[in-house]
């Protein structure tokens, strides 16, 4: 396999991760890896399993649950957690409504992203989670560009990006105080491209939403947002039938999908080299402002 | 494809950004709705081009403020290499900054404005290069477009760096004349400079040679973690995780762990794709031994013929990273490749002024951003290798007790 003494970009995209990975296990007591279903906290889990081959990965999932899931999304986590043999924690967005901690957006916009903190934060709390590894990358938003591996929150979960500990080589100090945490990020330096390329060559199984499917969605800002329960026509919108696929997955109702024809990993490759937009483009809680994604994150978003 | 990381550092005027977008937009790692998002602000700000300075400055403050404060990283990729860009601003105050980019970076991107030659701040971060053993450096004499693309005044400012330069300890250096702005010699060789006959910028990122920048002659093993299944197939395993530090390991090698000195030798190199031949730099593998002896994480595992020091007295260069000084006589946490002891800082030995590289020999007053040379003393031995043989196993960060913060940064020099 390695002929010459370097590696190829993935190659060391993957020995940084997993070695990352490591020292989340060595440094905290429970962590565990956020996994919202997406490719990106696929990678992640796959990477998991390499680092601690041939053991099982020695930390559960975490999943947040909006209630607003694509069906896929759900059957896809279920089958992972039954093969991988890990614990599966899933904290409920509908839960906090009911119980008063969180509120319900209203209107033509409403979504259920922003309630999504408050049950994370409730999960970390109530299992302990000293360290939520996630699968957010640099390349994705101007407020992640600045992002550390090891990303200190304080006891509110907040992020402070002024006020962030300078990260050298690979050491990395995942010292705190009782109550904080940390977030890690092991595919920090992964772009997309990286992401599918990594995706294909190790032939990881994704869901099947990422791959081009006929399915009903009406043309909203820009991209095409699935038809659910959950979806409130607007003015002059109408439900079309298209060919289609998503880019990222994240809660139904503000994951927006593009058209296509790639229904294999082969073409999504090809697809993503030659695309001319961010795949973060098509979620609307990104659009809100120009530091809606850092905005986001001090409160505790992933 | 191989990857390069390298590092950047500059002022809001020498045209930093400017290259960086260029760089990221002609290798089409800028998309359309980035680039729509920043005209739309540009035009917001009244400006009359486009601030590709707005892709790189994504904090609110560094918005409200117009600077960078932190180090950004930017991705991109040609068809030959991809590149991490350790994007760090230039100004003194940010000399921890500096340091952090250039901390994982294998080349130095050192612009300079061509009507301006070398400043202060082309030496600072030239310094720091040579400090943190950066193995390459490209000199871009930008501006080019506005001293009409003349030889003479390239020639001028290379010939002020070539004379500064000799002072540091850089292997490789390279000049190339650029102009950012119009693109001359960033991705193409310029039409308005024929007289010059190296490569463009792009093509020197993506060929220069950086095989050799890992050490492949001392092999270093740092333990991150043991792994042991617990099942009944894997009964008895037990693999010793880590990412190789240098050198190369095979298996039936005779091995010592450090510091304990024990000895055995490598029945197995496993990675979940199979067993592994041969283990270099940076390979995450995990290793077996034939003797079931005590290793632990912070444990190296090297080879009988080629060790490390093992020592409680470090000399050391150091950055300093907080705004608060150190405390007299206390004790920190110290962290180097998997292992951590304490550490207290025993004697200023001199201080460095990075503009002029004069040792201050009688300032001992360390504060942020300060570079001093120092004497410290651990609570248990340290497994460390000079930083100029090897950046992984030769470097060290301190963090304080009572904060939890990373307060200063070093290299090891014995």
């Amino acid at each position: 396999m390695y002929n010459k003494y370097y590696l190829t970009h993935l190659q060391e995209l993957e020995s940084e991760a997993i070695y990352v990975i490591r020292e989340v296990v060595a440094q905290f007591d429970r962590p565990a890896i956020l996994f919202s279903g997406g490719k990106d906290s696929i990678v992640v889990t796959h990477l998991a399993r390499k680092a601690f081959y041939p053991a099982k990965i020695p930390m559960p999932l975490i999943h947040i649950d909006t209630g607003h899931n694509f069906a896929e999304t759900i059957e896809f986590r279920d089958r992972l957690v039954a093969e991988l043999g890990i614990q599966l924690i899933v904290g409920s967005v509908q839960e906090a409504i009911n119980k008063g901690r969180a509120v319900e957006e209203e209107g033509i916009n409403a979504s259920r992203n922003e309630l999504q903190i408050v049950a994370l934060l409730d999960a970390i709390e109530e299992h302990k989670i000293d360290a939520a590894m996630g699968g957010a990358r640099r390349d994705e938003e101007k407020a992640r560009a600045k992002e550390r591996f090891f990303s200190h929150r304080d006891e509110f979960g907040q992020w402070d990006p002024k006020n962030q500990r300078p990260e050298l080589w690979n050491i990395f100090n995942g010292r705190k105080r009782m109550g904080e945490h940390f977030r890690v990020f092991p595919i920090s330096n992964w772009t997309e491209m990286d992401v599918w390329n990594y995706i294909l060559q190790e032939n990881i199984p994704i869901p099947s939403l990422y791959f081009a499917h006929h399915r009903e969605a009406v043309y909203r800002d820009g991209s095409w947002l699935p038809n659910s329960e959950f979806l409130m026509l607007r003015d002059g919108e109408k439900i079309e039938y298209k060919h289609m696929r998503f880019r990222t997955l994240g809660d139904i109702t503000i994951t927006g999908g593009i058209e296509s024809d790639a229904d294999t990993l082969e073409k999504i490759v090809m697809e993503v080299s030659a695309t001319r937009s961010t795949e973060r483009g098509h979620r609307s809680d990104d659009k809100r402002s120009d530091t809606s994604m850092e905005d986001r994150k001090k409160q505790g978003y992933f | 494809m191989e990857l390069l990381r390298f590092t950047t550092a500059g002022s809001v005027d020498d045209g930093k950004s400017t290259l960086i977008g260029r760089l990221l937009y002609d290798s089409k790692s800028i998309f359309e709705d980035q680039m729509e998002a920043v005209k739309q602000s540009s035009e917001r700000k009244g400006l009359q081009h486009v601030d590709l300075s707005l892709l790189t400055d994504g904090l609110r403050s560094e918005r409200e403020q117009g600077i960078t404060i932190d180090v950004a990283y930017r991705y991109f990729a040609t068809p030959k290499r991809k590149f991490i860009i350790a994007d760090t601003p230039g100004h003194i105050q940010y000399t921890r900054n500096m340091v952090t980019g250039a901390s994982t970076s294998n080349l130095a991107l050192v612009l300079i404005d061509a009507r301006h030659g070398v400043i202060e701040q082309t030496r600072r971060h030239s310094f720091i290069a040579s400090l943190l053993k950066i193995p390459h450096i490209i000199v871009c004499v930008n501006k080019m477009d506005l001293v009409e693309y003349s030889e003479d005044v390239f020639n001028k400012v290379v010939e002020q760096y070539h004379e500064f330069a000799s002072k540091l300890d850089i292997m490789d250096i390279r000049y190339i004349p650029i102009s950012a702005l119009n693109g001359d010699n960033v991705v193409n060789h310029s039409e308005h400079m024929p007289w010059y006959r190296g490569a463009s910028l792009l093509n020197t990122l993506e060929t220069i040679h950086i095989g050799s920048d890992q050490n492949h002659l001392d092999a270093r093993f740092p333990v991150q973690t043991v792994i042991r299944p617990h099942d009944v197939e894997y009964h008895d395993y037990r693999g010793y995780a880590g990412r190789v530090a240098g050198g190369i390991f095979r298996t039936g090698d005779n091995v010592t762990i450090l510091p304990s000195g024990m000895t055995s030798a490598i029945k197995s190199i496993d990675s979940f794709d199979g067993p592994v031949a041969e283990a270099f730099p940076p390979m995450s593998v995990s290793i077996c031994l034939e003797d079931d002896i005590d290793v632990s994480r912070g444990d190296m595992i090297v080879k009988n013929n080629n060790q490390p020091e093992v020592s409680q007295d470090l000399d050391v260069l150091m950055c300093w990273m907080s705004a608060k000084p150190p405390r007299p006589g206390a004790k920190y946490y110290l962290k180097s490749t998997s292992r951590e002891v304490m550490a207290i800082i025993k004697e200023v030995i001199y201080k460095i002024d990075i503009n002029t590289m004069q040792r201050l020999g009688q300032d001992s007053d360390i504060k942020m951003n300060d570079m001093a040379r120092v004497k410290m003393r651990t609570t248990r031995p340290l497994i460390f290798d000079e930083y100029r043989r090897n950046r992984i196993t030769g470097s060290l960060i301190l963090i304080d007790e009572t904060t939890n913060e990373t307060v200063a940064a070093g290299t090891i020099h014995s």
